[in-house]
């Protein structure tokens, strides 16, 4: 009992800790990243010794010592007790997210089987929109609550475009919970470890290549980054909803808008890109298509299993930071167009290929 | 049992919020406050989908567009309550409070009810009865839903 509660206050720490410390880390590489892009000697100011990895160091430790040492302003008409709520209210959902998102296959220590993943729910995907869901609130209360126009123009944007792509996220999700026929996260990275033909990995990504399109398009709408990022807008309404944000509330907001990054990432690599799964690694090691096998230890399985988790997930952080450097933000209208007129109908086509073909496969010989 | 009586005083707790603050966004932010508690207690009640539904829909959709609603008006002051209406409201609520007194005094409660299956509460037994035993009752509320979209989209059309 004490052992099994150990357990999970173990996995719970390790996550958290391994997605505010990447989000730290991604607040650097975006820098960098930025730097790179536009061309110039960017987030250099840390580097006190002049060698890159200092900068990262310094950075880490100089970003959360200058927010916190800040004054927290609150405006004077403004709410105070919902002023300080909101940063909570947006950090959380991001934080919570991720308990259902399974790092691993089952790790067998002492006799004790520990699946990788903080809770095995059944309705896995539900409570990740219902979390999802829940992200709006952050940015609506702040907004409110700081009794500023553009902030209010900042909170509604966000608030009409997040509901609206997670109506166009949730419709594209329908197709691969179909395919797998299952809500449960690690049971669908389990159905990626098939092969097709022997020799290709069945992943989401192939086997559900316009919902994984779709997806990816609105988790970035929701994560509000660029090109989405109509709420905060920064040539049209100063800094959106966290314009009246400071010092360690804006720490938060900063925050949030990280781990966000990771979950989505997170999310995309266990729904389509096989989650821990290892091309041909099966449970006692390497099988190629070729003939050839590779025995391997138990926990070396495990360890290039969460390797395998953690790199893929690692690139789709890249991939959204290089993509809020490319791309140009959309206008508000354009933003709206996208999610009602094209994400949401070609996922409603995608269920209904889905549909049909499960059922043409089901029936073959009729 | 402890968790239920947290529970059980939150979602009071909360639920008299939203009815005694003035102030528009506290109440709606109590009412999401309670909507969540109550999901919480459908988690305990071994009804997982019901719970996260009730989290995803009422909190997370109609509590946004709510407060989306209210940040678009922005009502500074509230127009006073006429007190016919709150005694109506107050003896109506005492009427049925003491209907589920007399009600609950009648039967003996037992915390021991009949043992339920495994699947109870999960989302397969839920798709089995809404796609075998409610199938119409079912297809009928999404009937409804349209209407009221059509109904949104005409209403909405004609203003212009």
């Amino acid at each position: 009992m004490m052992v099994d509660f150990a357990i999970v206050a173990a996995k719970a720490f390790l996550v958290l800790f391994m997605v505010l410390n990447l989000a730290g880390v991604l607040g650097w590489v975006e820098r960098k990243g930025s730097a790179l892009i536009q061309d110039r000697i960017g987030a250099n100011r840390a580097s006190i010794f002049g060698f890159a990895g200092m900068g990262l160091v310094n950075t880490l430790l100089a970003d959360p010592i200058k927010f916190l040492s800040k004054e927290d302003f609150i405006p004077a008409r403004g709410d105070r007790l919902l002023h300080t709520l909101a940063p909570c209210l947006a950090l959380f959902p991001a934080l919570v997210t991720f308990a259902v998102i399974p790092f691993g296959d089952v790790l067998i220590v002492g006799g004790r089987d520990i699946n990788l993943q903080v809770a095995n729910l059944n309705i896995g995907i539900l409570y990740i929109f219902a979390m999802a869901s829940l992200s709006v609130y952050g940015i609506v209360i702040g907004a409110w609550a700081s009794n500023n126009k553009f902030s209010l123009l900042g909170g509604v944007r966000g608030a009409a475009q997040m509901v609206s792509y997670e109506i166009a996220m949730g419709l594209s999700v329908i197709g691969v919970i179909m395919v797998y026929g299952t809500l449960e996260p690690q049971a669908m990275v389990r159905a990626q470890g098939d092969l097709f033909w022997g020799w290709l990995p069945a992943w989401g990504v192939i086997r559900q290549p316009l919902a994984f399109l779709l997806f990816f398009t609105a988790a970035v709408a929701e994560t509000k980054r660029l090109p989405f990022d109509a709420p905060e807008g920064e040539s049209e309404i100063v800094a959106g909803y966290h314009v009246e944000y400071s010092g360690g509330k804006f720490l938060m907001f900063f925050a949030g808008e990280f781990a966000e990054v990771v979950t989505a990432a997170g999310l995309v690599t266990t729904l389509f890109f096989g989650g821990w799964q290892v091309p041909y690694l099966l449970r006692d090691g390497f099988h190629f298509p070729w003939g050839d096998a590779l025995p391997l230890a138990p926990l070396a399985v495990t360890i290039l299993q969460v390797a395998a988790f953690s790199i893929k997930a690692l690139f789709f952080c890249w991939l959204q930071i290089l993509l809020r450097w490319t791309l140009p933000r959309f206008r508000y209208d354009q933003v709206m167009r996208l999610g009602w007129k094209m994400l949401l109908p070609a996922a409603l086509v995608n269920v209904f290929i889905t549909a049909v073909w499960i059922v043409v496969r089901e029936r073959p010989s009729t | 049992m402890i968790l239920f009586s947290i529970l059980a005083v939150l979602s009071v707790v909360f639920s008299l919020l939203v009815v005694t603050q003035r102030n528009v966004v506290h109440s709606a932010m109590a009412l999401a406050a309670t909507l969540f508690v109550v999901a919480v207690l459908f988690l305990t009640l071994n009804a997982p989908v019901i719970g996260v539904l009730q989290i995803l829909v009422y909190a997370g959709a109609i509590m946004i567009l709510i407060l989306f609603v209210i940040m678009l008006l922005n009502p500074t002051s509230i127009e006073a309550r006429p007190a016919a209406w709150w005694t109506l409201g107050s003896l109506a609520a005492a009427a049925l409070f003491i209907q589920f007194i007399v009600l609950l005094s009648r039967r003996p409660l037992s915390s021991a009810g009949p043992p339920v299956p495994d699947s109870f509460g999960g989302p397969e037994s839920i798709a089995q009865s809404l796609f075998t035993d409610f199938a119409l009752p079912f297809e009928v509320a999404s009937v409804l839903l349209l209407v009221a979209i059509i109904g949104a989209v005409t209403l909405a059309q004609r203003q212009r």
